[in-house]
């Protein structure tokens, strides 16, 4: 039995069709009849299947027979492609035995397909290339045969040419996963062994928890102990995956993935990574887990409505549950009340967690700008991890500050490679290196601040290169660094939820720009609005938002008062949005500006 | 038959439609079009045929809830209702007079636009007992005139004007307007010098207001908070500066007030005695009925609103004896009448505020509280005192706006309302 198992996922460049190879194989093996396919079943938020991308990691099993006549039970677990989920990536990779490559047939390598190989190869597993879209007119699979072997160093020669879109070459890959990956290693005897390699919170059987069987096996009325935690739990059910539904079967043994419910209430009882045994007959060592992997990027979420803190607090802690990259905890803002710092893997992240927040809980949020970690060294010998721009102490206190540095690869087409070069420039990065991947692209390094790269950088990235470059980063340390804290002041009073940490070399740039968007976004009152920028108390840009001249109805509508009432009324209904701070009012959106400041300048 | 009222009529064609005009109103001579259709024929000169008689039948009509008031003041307004032929003026009126008690020395204003005027007309207007003329010049300056998308020209109205007077009209208003395409304040004072040396009893002059639908919010719209939606406006001339704009208005009262006319509301001013008491009516919340595609009704603190889809108005047949039929079965004028709402206490006091503000003695503190049996600052005390300490308001005896206050009169109007929009 544990010989016809295969547990694999499928990585890959963002949008090199991942998930549709992914829709494709569990059509094939004819788990869902076709009628019944919905295009990509595994993205099942959303979120997802709006912006076409994979977030969170998913599960599925499904039979296949194959061609010597046996039937096998394929487990496929997706993995999100954007470098924001890499942490995803891997806690699927842990409870694999291989990965499909998938690579475009067109596009061939990029940063990300690079990133995704290594940390497969880093967890011993098997890969085995796939090409894609070969049905392209632009498609060149043996270019691209050619590079996967020149540049990773696996074979690709002979490997499936595939158009998931089209359904070409799906048995191929089928057969390839059952030759070329091999079957979990194991003992159903041995004690038990599981990795958790996601949770899920559910209002009747409480949080279910995904697993892979290492050694031994687990059934209904098992006791079973969580490693880390210590908490223990009678099993209620355990299953396998279906498409969108969870199949409750007799028990799970050593080479397969499935669920586990045990009515268990408490979220913080279930940490991803940890591992699962048998109370009454525990495994001597727990298994590696994860790396814990830190967010980079934190911000402030404050609800819009203040009443709502509540259910801002009770829904960060159902994401947190299958979530665990993110980080919250309670602060206060002069400006904004009561919310949260949370952390994010990245910004995707933080605007996928945004998002969820507000689509799936129903909240109105105001996000306030986002800062990265800086470790500041005082003169009194302490170091402090400073997340939010507000609590940086007095400059007088201050010896150094440091910033967290990455390494970045970006792959580019030789036409782009100019203005590329010019973005990290602007964005003070040190150049380290240029290889020719072939004629026509490059692979840059650069070492880069965080900070330059946590607002627009992909966008600019992008738009730069005409959608040709890739990217990808990986945390190096931390570098001292000239760091200052800019404060913007509205009507002369500080607002917290503004301030930001910047390079003191890009300072005035920023400040300026600042000033400039909130002189957009904030209305006209009835008194004239200075909006400055400051730093260290000195102001650095202003800009000012002119007194309301005017405000007044010429004409009426031949006695149509109803008319005029409702635009008085929409007048006031507009001032509700607005937050207050001393006695301007500050549209919500205002917070988020200082996130675009490159947008249409 | 102690209770007054007023009437609106609206007749609502133009000769063609002007590019900033929001009021409901059908250009007349473009063949082919919805208008033609809805009314079968089209018309040659004239209002069309079809809309009088639906009018006419209309108004006497509703008639029969009007038998214990008495009207002194009508105003026919539109769209162009000197587009009315000579035949048509004394066909509506008559019905008019037929249908209702029109008190003795009540104010009657018919709106004319220059070029749609003639003297048989006039004739016509003074026969029929109109002694008020309410017309449209805008502007001094035939570049400004051609960029409003007007069909006249000075000399037009000119001649209009002086026709009127041949006449005998002795009320006369002239409409302008302010804050026009290409306008210089130079330009605004030009215009004003030229109206008030033609001596009118009363001028109303207005700012542009860029209305959303209009070619001109295409050209100048602006988005929610007031930016404009085109960063360049090409080809059109551009509207003046905000600091342009208002001190065209403070230079209108000005200007205005060294040739005797005094501002008694937000934008109208007016010789001694010649103050227009049809739209005070509307200000201090006088009961009017309003007939005629979308126009609107207050009765009995209640209020509504034609409908201002022209088939469904004209569908409505009249089948002589002053009932309305459809293919045959007897059907309540009602269906006509939309928006119906009966105004609460609170509603009627907010209506008082935002209301009388319009005009520079504001509202009496005492009449308040005559009228709703509790005192004005029980209601609105903390906005009254905010609004007064901004300098907006003068919080005496009477509430009024301040200069300021007139310029940002919304402001302080949408603080005396107290319903959130869902309830309406």
């Amino acid at each position: 039995m544990q010989d016809h198992i295969r547990n694999f996922c499928i990585i890959a460049h963002i949008d090199h069709g991942k998930s549709t190879l992914a829709d494709r194989i569990i059509e094939k093996t004819g788990l869902l009849t076709q009628r019944e396919m919905q295009e990509q079943v595994l993205d099942n938020m959303d979120l997802e299947r709006e912006r076409g991308i994979t977030i969170k990691a998913q599960a599925v099993r499904t039979i296949y027979k194959a061609k010597d006549g046996e039937e096998y039970i394929l487990n496929l677990i997706d993995t999100p492609g954007h470098v924001d989920f890499n942490y995803e990536v891997s806690r699927a990779l842990a409870a694999c035995d291989g990965a499909i490559l998938v690579v475009d047939a067109a596009q061939g390598i990029e940063a990300q397909t690079l990133a995704n190989v290594y940390m497969a190869l880093d967890h011993d597993l098997e890969v085995f290339p796939v090409i894609n879209k070969i049905d392209l007119p632009s498609a060149e699979p043996q270019r691209v045969v050619e590079e996967i072997e020149d540049v990773i160093g696996i074979e690709a020669e002979g490997c499936p040419l595939i158009s998931a879109k089209n359904g070409i070459g799906i048995d191929d890959v089928l057969e390839s996963v059952v030759t070329k990956i091999p079957a979990p290693k194991g003992s159903k005897d041995a004690p038990l062994q599981a990795l958790i390699f996601d949770s899920l919170y559910d209002p009747y059987k409480g949080v279910i928890v995904f697993v892979r069987i290492m050694e031994g096996c687990i059934k209904k009325g098992t006791r079973m102990k969580m490693m880390a935690t210590g908490a223990s739990f009678d099993v209620v059910e355990v299953g396998y995956f279906g498409a969108g539904q969870f199949i409750p079967c007799e028990e799970l043994s050593a080479g397969m993935v499935g669920y586990i419910t045990a009515s268990i209430k408490n979220v913080k009882d279930t940490a991803v990574g940890d591992t699962v045994t048998d109370a009454d007959n525990p495994c001597q060592e727990p298994l590696p887990g994860y790396k814990k992997v830190l967010p980079m990027v934190y911000c402030g979420l404050y609800p819009a409505d203040g009443a709502k803190y509540p259910d801002l607090r009770d829904a960060l802690e159902k994401l947190k549950l299958n979530d665990a990259s993110l980080f919250y905890e309670p602060e206060t803002s002069v400006a904004l009340g009561f919310g949260f710092r949370c952390g994010f893997l990245g910004l995707l992240h933080l605007e996928v967690i945004q998002e969820r927040l507000e689509r799936e809980y129903n909240l109105d949020l105001v996000t306030t700008a986002p800062s990265v970690i800086y470790k500041v060294y005082k003169t009194d010998g302490e170091v402090i991890d400073l997340t939010n721009p507000t609590n940086l102490p007095d400059p007088s206190e201050i010896d150094h500050m440091e910033e967290p540095i990455v390494k970045a690869e970006i792959m580019v087409t030789k036409d782009f490679i100019g203005s590329i070069m010019e973005l990290c420039q602007e964005r003070r990065g040190r150049y380290l290196s240029m290889d020719y991947m072939e004629e026509t692209r490059a692979l840059l390094k650069y070492e880069l601040p965080l900070n330059e790269i946590i607002y627009d950088f992909f966008d600019a990235l992008k738009s730069r290169s005409k959608g040709y470059a890739s990217f990808d980063y990986d945390i190096k340390g931390y570098e001292t660094s000239e760091l200052v804290k800019l404060d913007i002041l509205i009507n002369r009073e500080e607002v917290d939820a503004l301030s930001f940490i910047v390079h003191s070399g890009s300072a005035y740039e920023r400040g300026r720009k600042m000033c400039e968007k909130l002189k957009d976004e904030i209305p006209r009152h009835l008194f004239e609005i200075p909006i400055q920028a400051a730093v260290g108390g000195k102001i650095i840009a202003r800009e000012t938002v002119k007194a309301m001249r005017k405000d007044v109805l010429a004409k009426c509508y031949g006695g149509d008062i109803t008319r005029k009432k409702k635009l008085l009324e929409k007048q006031k209904e507009g001032k509700k949005r607005m937050r207050q701070i001393g006695n301007v009012e500050i549209p919500q959106k205002a917070f988020m500006s200082v996130l675009k400041l490159d947008e249409d300048k | 038959m102690s209770r007054r009222m007023s009437i609106y009529i609206h007749i609502p064609f133009c000769v063609k439609k002007c590019d900033y005009c929001d009021f409901l109103s059908f250009p007349i001579r473009e063949c082919g079009n919805k208008t033609a259709v809805v009314l079968g024929s089209g018309c040659k000169e004239g209002v069309p045929e079809e809309y009088l008689q639906r009018l006419l039948c209309e108004i006497r009509q509703e008639s029969g809830d009007y038998t214990d008031r008495e009207v002194d003041t009508i105003f026919v307004g539109g769209g162009t209702p000197s587009l009315l032929l000579p035949r048509q003026v004394t066909d509506l009126f008559d019905r008019v007079y037929q249908s209702y008690h029109v008190a003795f020395g009540a104010e009657i204003t018919m709106e004319a636009n220059p070029g749609t005027l003639t003297k048989e007309k006039l004739e016509a207007y003074r026969q029929m007992g109109v002694n008020r003329l309410s017309i449209g010049l805008q502007s001094a300056d035939n570049g400004e005139l051609a960029a409003l998308g007007r069909i006249h020209r000075f000399q037009d109205f000119r001649e209009s004007y002086e026709l009127a007077r041949d006449c005998g009209f002795q009320n006369i208003n002239i409409d302008l307007m302010s804050g026009l395409p290409g306008q210089s304040v130079d330009s605004w004072l030009h215009t004003l010098h030229t109206a008030a040396r033609l001596d009118p009893e009363h001028i109303s002059a207005y700012g542009l207001i860029i209305e959303e639908g209009t070619p001109f919010y295409q050209r100048y719209g602006t988005d929610g908070i007031g930016r404009k939606l085109l960063s360049e406006v090409d080809g059109f001339e551009k509207l003046p500066s905000e600091e342009d704009e208002r001190q065209m208005y403070y230079d209108t009262g000005e200007v205005l007030g060294k040739y005797g006319y005094r501002q008694y509301e937000i934008s109208n001013y007016a010789k001694g005695g010649y103050e227009c008491r049809h739209n005070i009516g509307y200000w201090t919340r006088k009961e009017y009925a309003g007939f005629g595609l979308g126009a609107a009704s207050m009765i009995n603190n209640k209020r509504w609103k034609n409908t201002s889809d022209l088939k469904k108005y004209m569908k409505n047949v009249d089948s002589g004896d002053g009932t309305v039929r459809r293919n045959g079965i007897r059907e309540s004028a009602s269906t006509l009448k939309e928006e119906m709402r009966v105004l609460s206490v609170q509603e009627q006091m907010e209506e008082t505020m935002f209301l009388g503000l319009r005009m520079n003695h504001g509202v009496s503190k005492k009449e308040f509280e005559t009228l709703y049996g509790v005192e004005i600052e029980q209601i609105f005390g903390t906005w009254l005192y905010r609004m007064s300490e901004e300098g907006l308001l003068n919080n005496g005896e009477r509430v009024f706006l301040s200069e300021r206050g007139r310029d940002l009169a919304n402001y302080v109007m949408a603080g005396f309302l107290m319903i959130s929009v869902e309830n309406t």
